[in-house]
């Protein structure tokens, strides 16, 4: 029984099954979060079905079954994920948001002029984080690797 | 005997449309990257500029179909669709959650939570204030405009619940679907202005923005590391916005028009 479990770890599969479960389960609480809440959306669907991810990585690297095979599965997606954002922008509707005329032009212009402004605001507000970068280059250092050239292909 | 042979292979094709989609993204990709690094010595991102392309082809595709899905109503390209439709956008975005750092998420969490409800608020009433000056004057028409601003999903299902026209809905419908584009094309180019380099930014601008579709795009053409953190509270923006665009917003419009 064991090595069998084992055996299914190793494969992709277990990672991309893992994800599928983590994203139906997350949908599924997203749907019942807003049938209670009296809303006709999902509310939070992706981000639940994240943080379920998230729990289940931290659990199965505290019992050592964090395998290739797990690790293989989901990052196999999440490095699909340019490439699909590429695709949903090839099927907006950039027609009808052209010839939308001045209060749809004016109006998502002017939201996002403001939601970059509040970005910056509410940034300045909770003082300046860690940047990626700075992050990077910590843990780096902390793995003892050296040469600054050597940079994960994100 | 061509044309049959043309005949059998279009219909083959009509088979294969996701690995058509495949192929014709990595082709993107590569003609992006391509640009990037021989145009713009890689100032400019190679995935920002493949959004643009893909951007391009939508509107192309809309206007030689007169469809509403971009390329995506072109028969040969219906594979795009399933490749970029949520369901396989939002499993690449779970996935990307295996790259958060939890400590980092939780302490930008309380921050995050404020821009998710100052991203609901302001665009609501933004978009509210601009029907207002653009002559509505109705309460319900106000409120869906105002609550397309806050997203393409969130406009429709507040006009749907309020009860609005479908030209209002059709605008609210648009007023989103202008931001999120906007966003996707903009964020690389505002990024170093506004801070945008670490993941407590991320987590900030994706409550702050919404859109999923804008803040995935935007945060992949900045820099994919970033994406993680902006996914996971920009997410939540749309389901806020249903909760209280058709609710506490829409009574605050009435009650202001004194109706």
């Amino acid at each position: 029984m064991e090595a069998r479990s084992r055996g299914f770890a190793r494969m992709t599969i277990s990672g991309v099954a893992l994800l599928a479960l983590c994203s139906l389960l997350g949908q599924i609480l997203g749907e019942m979060l807003g049938y209670v809440l009296g809303v006709k959306a999902n509310v939070g669907g992706v981000g639940i079905a994240m943080l379920l991810l998230i729990i289940a990585r931290l659990w199965l690297a505290r019992r050592g079954l964090l395998s290739d095979g797990v690790n293989r599965g989901v990052f196999l997606w999440g490095s699909l994920y340019i490439p699909i954002v590429v695709a949903m922008a090839a099927q907006q509707d950039v027609v009808a948001a052209i010839q939308g005329g001045p209060l749809v032009l004016a109006g998502g212009a002017g939201v996002v002029v403001l939601c970059f402004a509040m970005v910056a605001v509410l940034g300045r507000l909770a003082g300046r984080g860690e940047t990626i970068d700075e992050i990077e280059a910590r843990e780096r250092a902390a793995a003892g690797i050296v040469d600054p050239s050597v940079r994960p292909t994100a | 005997m061509i044309d049959a042979g043309l005949d059998r292979i279009a219909h083959l094709l009509d088979g294969e449309a996701l690995l058509i989609a495949f192929a014709l993204v990595g082709l993107i990709m590569w003609v992006s990257n391509f640009l990037s690094t021989r145009l713009t010595a890689g100032r400019v991102h190679g995935s920002a500029i493949a959004i643009v392309l893909g951007l391009a082809l939508a509107f192309w595709g809309g206007a030689a179909t007169g469809g509403h899905k971009g390329v995506a109503d072109l028969p040969f390209l219906s594979g795009i669709g399933l490749m970029g439709g949520a369901m396989l956008r939002d499993f690449a975005i779970v996935a990307t959650a295996f790259e958060v750092d939890v400590a980092r998420a939780k302490r930008a969490g309380a921050i995050g939570s404020v821009a998710l409800i100052l991203g609901t608020v302001l665009p609501f009433f933004f978009g509210a204030a601009l029907a207002w000056a653009f002559g509505y004057r109705d309460a319900v028409s106000i409120s869906t405009i105002g609550a397309g601003a806050v997203t393409y999903i969130v406009g429709p299902i507040t006009g749907a619940a309020i009860g609005a026209g479908s030209a209002v809905i059709a605008l609210s419908i648009a007023t989103g679907v202008v931001k999120a584009i906007l966003v996707m094309v903009f964020t690389p180019i505002v990024a170093p202005l506004i801070r945008l380099d670490s993941p407590r930014a991320a987590m900030i601008f994706g409550g702050m923005m919404g859109t999923v579709s804008g803040v995935s795009a935007g945060l992949a053409a900045t820099d994919r590391r970033l994406v993680p953190y902006g996914a996971l509270t920009a997410t939540f923006h749309t389901g806020l916005g249903c909760l209280l665009a058709p609710s506490i917003l829409y009574f605050i419009v009435r009650a202001m028009l004194g109706a």
